[in-house]
């Protein structure tokens, strides 16, 4: 953050042209955009043709001067601070945002390459993915093992002055619509785990990459899964040391636990939970029910969890940016985040009554209770699961003992695997 | 607590906690346990020299703040009053304190021995069932010629039997009207009550025709409701703020029995069931001390979201800290439910703060409501 604030444009005055841009130029939010974890709403033209517009938001506010608040100027940011980052958050609450566009891609992608990235690689993308010209995907998790990142098993193998990987990689978000990836490979399977990565990046849409999308219990096909036969990357696409990747993958997944709470991403004043804005009042209106003193108590305790994850959040934000909490802290907001939001999602279905098992087209926002109730568990698992954050927060914030492992001081291709990943 | 403090705000906080454990280490808080009072005055006078009861308080009336906002201080001193489980009549005084500048009534005595400590008031908010919680006022106040006259009964009303004035909130029509009533006004009559705090009393309060000047009426007759709307702000601000407190406290001896008991052969710390309670623990409690600062600061800067804030922040610390407290009992096994071991102490704060202005419960109602008046606006 910084404190030269001679030049550094004052609050109100941003506020007055950020307001002055949004209401111009920004459509009203479309009340259903991104309510619910991930619900199967759009057909494919449909989703193809938001992709394109929050693409073309993006570059509407690159040009006006609103595109990456806390980037860098030399990389196309603004160069401002958390609390112009907040002013935006508020001004563009009821309006459309380039949503698909702030994670992964703004953070952990953008921001791992502002701490990791050479000159030519931040020069090269940052600016284009300020101007909405890249979407970025984290090719981090795979089907091997969902939270032991480190056990990746994509290898990268030296070829002159190029990498050729193989392997697969899962749980990206729209990866089918998107340009780059971030991706974490083994580049050296004779020394311990977190010693033989390096992280590379890539164009995803290039021969030897497939993606293939995942459809969900609920019949959602965003999440992807991409095959890597022999893709080529040259040296100069490598981010960070060889075999350092971990150096690399750990602030990374810092990035990733401050989700919405990162200065680098967009996310409108009031929105949380997956983007839910729709208070639950309008369900227990849609189920008759806003009368009954019990769902009254229930609405309040959902309204409670996301007023008090809210401040939460810029509690946790405030105390990172200042050092006055430890960046494990992230962990706590993501903790928080992932279980307020199952309850919610489980109050909505207990409001929607017998409309959660069966409903017509006439059931309104009753319609969506039952299907966003079998997906629940998404919000503790996706962005690393609540119990990793549980891991994270007693071990590197409270500062007790680690869990045992058995793969420390060994070399990786000797420890262990899951059936489905052995040799 | 906030993150940031300025330098006289550190400063005056650290003097607190400082004076806290000098004056009531837990021996002191264990003595008084069979106190009538609860309290000792000296300490409250040490207390009050340093500015506990004058934070809100117009410098005009002998008053003044440390920082930008007497409110932020004052939830200061609350914290820390949870940590310490300290006794004194904290939030019932600065209200009636605050009341008395506010409405002009800082010059007769009366509020220049509530800032040098020499004399406690309290509050009489709430009434029996079914009017315990954040229900309606039906203590009756009318004027008859030059006077006023109180009927009616109040509970629990803290530090009654030793407060040398009664600010009482009744209803006159449909209006709220409140009364400064001082200690042994004819009429009045005061029957302790048993308490799960250790060191805060509280009583039934009855006024049988109970008969004051008018002059004795803080504000105007009849319209105190935004008045008596503010001394609820700044009673759950620093309740909030306490039991916040409360939870630190707890949460930091359970952390370090975690680390000092051994079982088979390793600390408690070591095993994943406790350390994901305690992760869960550390959110609740960072989530509690966001959430109590945010409403304080809504509170204390006028903001339209300030009932929104507080109604949830009452709602959150009051049934995730019990969680909390019991969750911190529970690690301890047998030696938490004793007498001995000091944790019982913290969980009768946030016990007592819970169930007072409102349980949780009721202000999750609140919330609805909060949520329908926007909605109606929009």
């Amino acid at each position: 953050m910084t404190t030269d604030t001679e030049e550094m444009e004052d609050l109100e005055a941003f506020r007055a042209r950020a307001r002055s841009f949004v209401q111009a130029n920004l459509r009203p939010a479309d009340p259903d955009q991104m309510v619910g974890p991930l619900r199967n709403e759009r057909t494919d033209e449909q989703e193809l043709a938001a992709v394109a517009r929050e693409r073309q938001v993006q570059r509407m506010l690159f040009d006006a001067g609103l595109a990456g608040i806390c980037f860098p100027r030399e990389y196309g940011g603004q160069g401002l601070t958390r609390d112009h980052q907040r002013v935006l958050n508020q001004e563009v609450a009821g309006f459309e945002y380039p949503s698909r566009i702030q994670a992964p891609t703004l953070s952990p992608c953008a921001a791992v390459l502002l701490d990791f990235g050479t000159q030519e690689q931040k020069l090269a993308h940052i600016p284009a993915i300020l101007r909405g010209e890249e979407i970025w995907m984290q090719f981090l998790s795979e089907p091997s093992g969902g939270s032991d990142v480190a056990a990746a098993l994509t290898s990268a193998v030296r070829d002159g002055e190029e990498w050729v990987l193989n392997g697969s990689k899962i749980w990206t978000t729209g990866a089918w619509w998107s340009d780059w990836g971030l991706c974490l490979a083994r580049t050296n399977w004779d020394v311990p785990k977190h010693r033989g990565l390096s992280v590379f990046i890539l164009p995803i849409r290039q021969p030897g990459l497939d993606v293939h999308r995942i459809e969900m219990l609920n019949g959602s096909k965003e999440f992807c899964q991409e095959f890597l036969t022999d893709v080529r990357v040259p040296d100069s696409d490598r981010v960070g040391d060889v075999d350092d990747g971990w150096t690399v993958g750990t602030r990374w997944m810092f990035h990733e636990r401050m989700l919405t709470n990162s200065p680098l991403v967009t996310v409108p004043a009031g929105m949380s939970h997956g983007g839910s804005s729709k208070p639950l009042t309008a369900v227990a209106r849609d189920a008759g029910r806003l009368d009954d003193p019990h769902v009254r108590d229930l609405v309040g305790e959902a309204h409670m969890l996301e007023v008090v994850d809210r401040h939460l959040r810029r509690r946790i934000g405030e105390g990172v940016s200042t050092g006055a909490m430890p960046d494990q802290s992230a962990a706590i907001g993501r903790l928080f985040v992932g279980v307020t939001t199952a309850r919610i999602r489980s109050i909505n279905f207990e409001i929607a009554g017998a409309a959660g098992a069966a409903w017509t087209e006439a059931d309104g926002e009753l319609a969506f209770a039952g299907p966003d109730f079998l997906m629940r568990q998404v919000s503790c698992i996706g962005g690393g699961t609540t119990e990793m954050a549980r891991n994270v927060i007693s071990e590197r914030v409270i500062g007790m003992p680690r869990e045992r492992s058995q793969d420390k001081d060994v070399a990786f291709r000797d420890v262990p695997r899951s059936a489905s990943s052995r040799p | 607590m906030l993150l940031a403090l300025s330098s006289d705000q550190e400063l005056f906080s650290e003097t607190t906690a400082k004076l806290l454990e000098e004056l009531v280490p837990v021996g002191e808080l264990r003595r008084l346990r069979d106190d009538p009072v609860g309290f000792d005055r000296g300490y409250w006078r040490r207390g009050s020299e340093l500015g506990w009861t004058s934070l809100l308080v117009g410098e005009e009336h002998g008053g003044g703040s440390i920082g930008e906002h007497g409110l932020v201080d004052l939830t200061l001193v609350a914290h820390e009053f949870g940590r310490h489980a300290a006794p004194g009549p904290l939030a019932v005084t600065n209200v009636v304190a605050a009341t008395l500048s506010e409405t002009g009534h800082g010059g007769d005595g009366v509020l220049g021995a509530l800032l040098s400590g020499a004399s406690v008031a309290t509050w009489c908010l709430g009434e029996p069932v079914p009017n315990d919680r954040l229900g309606s006022i039906a203590l009756d106040i009318r004027l008859d010629g030059d006077d006023v006259v109180l009927d009616g009964i109040k509970r629990p009303v803290e530090s009654a039997a030793v407060a040398d004035h009664l600010l009482v909130t009744g209803r006159t029509g449909s209006g709220l009207t409140q009364v400064l009533v001082p200690a042994g006004t004819p009429g009045l009559s005061v029957v302790p009550m048993e308490s799960v705090d250790m060191t805060r009393r509280f009583s039934v309060v009855s006024f049988e025709g109970v008969r004051l000047p008018a002059a004795s009426v803080v504000g105007t007759v009849a319209s105190a409701d935004g008045q008596v709307g503010r001394q609820l702000e700044w009673a759950l601000a620093i309740a909030c703020a306490e039991s916040v407190g409360a939870m630190q406290a707890a949460f930091d001896m359970t952390v370090e029995w975690s680390f000092d008991r051994y079982s088979f052969g390793r600390p408690l710390a070591s095993y994943q069931e406790l350390k994901h309670r305690f992760a869960d623990m550390r959110t609740w409690l960072e989530a509690g001390h966001a959430i109590s600062d945010a409403a304080t600061r809504a509170v204390a800067t006028g903001s339209p979201n300030a009932a929104e804030l507080l109604s949830t922040a009452k709602a959150f610390i009051g049934d995730y800290g019990s969680e909390l407290l019991q969750d911190c009992v529970q690690i301890h096994g047998g030696i938490g439910v004793t007498f001995e071991h000091d944790l019982h102490l913290y969980l009768r704060r946030h016990t007592v703060n819970r169930a007072l202005f409102g349980t949780p419960a009721d202000h999750r109602q609140r919330l609805t409501d909060i949520i329908e008046a926007h909605e109606e606006v929009a």
